[in-house]
């Protein structure tokens, strides 16, 4: 334990959705952390609750949602923290980079005039003309063309990658300390995908910043990311250093994951996958959520839930976690 | 051997149909608007000539009971009618967008409360309401003209809540939040301006139905009070004097063409704005 509090840490996050009295967990138990200028990938798939648990990290769950645990930024905690401070937090300290570059930017309104907006809203007494500088400034940052002409334009004379970097831009506009980029690449197709990563991670390395990288792509996350976290049905499962996640996984869900992703080297007919479908909100089998789909599971596994097993840095939360090498130690 | 195609010429896409001929309409009774007395040879009140003249070249729609001329009148007309009609749709279209945007937006118990009160109030036909609402006022073109507010701005409340609710589910507008916007600045910035649309379309048909309806209250006495040359109350004269038909004609027309106009521009706003419709 260092004697710094990390930069962001989330503890036991659960965010429950209800209706009528009854609860169902959408985000069960969350716990991860990210230090300065770190890039913690967070791995999962469409409905495991990775989007919805960032979110209301940051107080941006959906009306009616019920959020318990502890947030902290920077060692001062979130959850239930006014509307107001955490207004003041996002887009200057916190920022956030949406799927959707289309949708993410107001149609009506200029580049310019979105981008002025995130500076000025959190530098009230900067000058027009200083904002429109610093507009200008940040997108020739995000490597777009032509910043003068490019301010004056709407959202549709844009490219979908144009747009993700106009995000990107908007995003660091008042030098944030973490950034949570919300699969940035996913809406992209993949040529562009490339240069979104790596415009992206050239401004997390020059500007020191605290990546927090949502995707279902682990292949993105081998080359960017420091450390991995994987989410299964509301809950981290695993949770390693990148090249520990790849070279010892831990989980037979993470197994399943990389096994999944192509490789072009090898001569295979038909691409892996996980058998079965994530299971449905409110309605998880007893015992280890991933039982059902497991390929190893054993009774246990259908009555207990699995302790999280750790190994070093390393933790993965299943009952034979690290059992073939623990075994020899 | 190819051969080009003649350059068919091509009218720009504001250029529809419906949109010049509204134009056209509404132009020439917002010149009688201004220029009324300067159209005609004569005053609306004055009894120029003998009573119930048939249309002549003197007077080119004849006179009323009174003796009045009817083209002067019907001219003079649009002084009442068109004023009344663009106060009455820029009061319930503030109104209603207001409420209904904030209806939309806050939601819970205010949204309750405002969608009830606009429920309650489109229940009652428009027509017997603006009448209750006029009559209770006592008669008078200004208490016709809030009579018909108070019947005209649940229509907005709804179009803006309908409006506000689909916009502020859009992505920008949570990556505005995202950035640290405040919530009254999400609304003016990121939701209203997408709202307009409709209304604007809305607001422009119901121009032409704002006077139909002020005529309809005149003519059944709850309006303009006479000598007024006020369209719907000199229909009332022309069917008191049925088998001369010049009475009404003039009013008529006047009517009938300018609410043409306002749809005709509302049409072609809405072909315009959408053109997935056409």
């Amino acid at each position: 334990m260092n004697a710094h509090p990390p930069l962001f840490e989330v503890r036991d996050l659960r965010v429950a959705f209800g209706r009528n009295g009854t609860f169902a967990e959408a985000v069960r138990g969350i716990s991860l952390h990210v230090d300065h200028g770190e890039v913690l990938g967070i791995v999962g798939e469409s409905g495991s609750g990775k989007s919805v648990g960032m979110l209301a990290a940051l107080g941006l769950q959906p009306e009616g949602a019920r959020v318990s645990g502890s947030v902290r930024f920077k060692g001062r905690e979130l959850v239930g923290l006014p509307r107001r401070d955490l207004r003041e937090l996002r887009g200057s300290r916190i920022a956030m980079i949406f799927q959707d570059p289309l949708s993410s930017l107001n149609p009506v309104m200029t580049i310019g005039a979105q981008i002025s907006e995130a500076v000025h809203l959190h530098n009230p007494d900067l000058s027009r003309r200083a904002v429109i500088d610093r507009a200008r400034d940040l997108l020739a940052l995000v490597a777009i063309p032509q910043p003068d002409r490019r301010l004056h334009q709407y959202p549709h004379e844009f490219s979908g990658g144009m747009r993700q970097r106009v995000m990107i831009a908007m995003a660091v506009a008042n030098d944030p300390d973490l950034l949570i980029a919300d699969e940035p690449t996913t809406a992209l197709d993949v040529t562009v995908q490339a240069q979104i990563m790596d415009v992206l991670a050239d401004l997390q390395a020059r500007l020191k910043l605290g990546l927090v990288l949502i995707t279902h792509d682990l292949g993105v996350l081998a080359g960017h990311a420091d450390r991995v976290a994987v989410v299964y049905a509301g809950e981290v499962v695993e949770q390693a250093g990148v090249d520990d996640l790849f070279a010892r996984p831990g989980h037979p869900y993470t197994r399943g994951l990389i096994a999944s992703i192509p490789d072009m080297t090898a001569q295979k007919d038909r691409l892996f996958s996980i058998e079965g479908t994530p299971p449905a909100l409110g309605r998880l089998p007893a015992g280890c959520a991933f039982n059902p789909r497991c390929v190893n599971a054993q009774e246990i596994c259908r009555h207990q839930a699995p302790p999280t097993l750790r190994r070093g840095d390393h933790s993965a939360a299943c009952h034979f976690a690290f059992a073939g090498t623990e075994s020899a130690a | 051997m190819t051969t080009i195609p003649a350059t068919r010429l091509t009218l720009p896409r504001w250029l529809n149909l419906p949109l010049v001929l509204g134009f056209f309409l509404v132009l020439f009774w917002l010149a009688a608007t201004i220029a009324a007395p300067w159209m005609t040879g004569h005053a609306p009140l004055d009894m120029v000539g003998r009573r119930l003249q048939p249309p002549s070249w003197d007077h080119l729609l004849g006179t009323d009971a009174l003796g009045r001329d009817v083209l002067s009148r019907t001219l003079h007309g649009a002084r009442h009618s068109i004023p009344i009609a663009v106060t009455v749709v820029a009061f319930a279209v503030t109104i209603g967008a207001c409420l209904g945007a904030l209806a939309g937006f806050v939601g819970g118990i205010v949204d309750t409360v405002i969608m009830r009160l606009v429920d309650v109030t489109l229940s009652f036909p428009p027509m017997l309401l603006a009448m209750a609402v006029a009559a209770s006022l006592g008669p008078g073109l200004e208490n016709a003209a809030i009579a018909m507010v108070a019947v005209w701005w649940p229509i907005y409340a709804r179009l803006m809540r309908a409006q506000v609710l689909e916009v502020r589910e859009r992505e920008h507008v949570e990556a505005a939040i995202a950035s640290g916007a405040t919530q009254t600045r999400v609304l003016t910035r990121h939701v209203l301006p997408l709202c307009w649309t409709p209304v604007l379309i809305s607001a422009t048909m119901d121009l032409g139905q704002v006077i139909l309806l002020a005529a309809s209250l005149s003519f059944i006495g709850l309006g303009a009070t006479p000598p007024t040359p006020e369209w719907g109350s000199m229909i009332a004269d022309g069917a008191s004097q049925f088998y001369s038909w010049w009475v009404a004609l003039g009013p008529g027309l006047a009517i009938l063409t300018i609410v043409l106009g306002f749809n005709f521009i509302g049409d072609g706003l809405h072909d315009y704005f959408d053109p997935r419709s056409k």
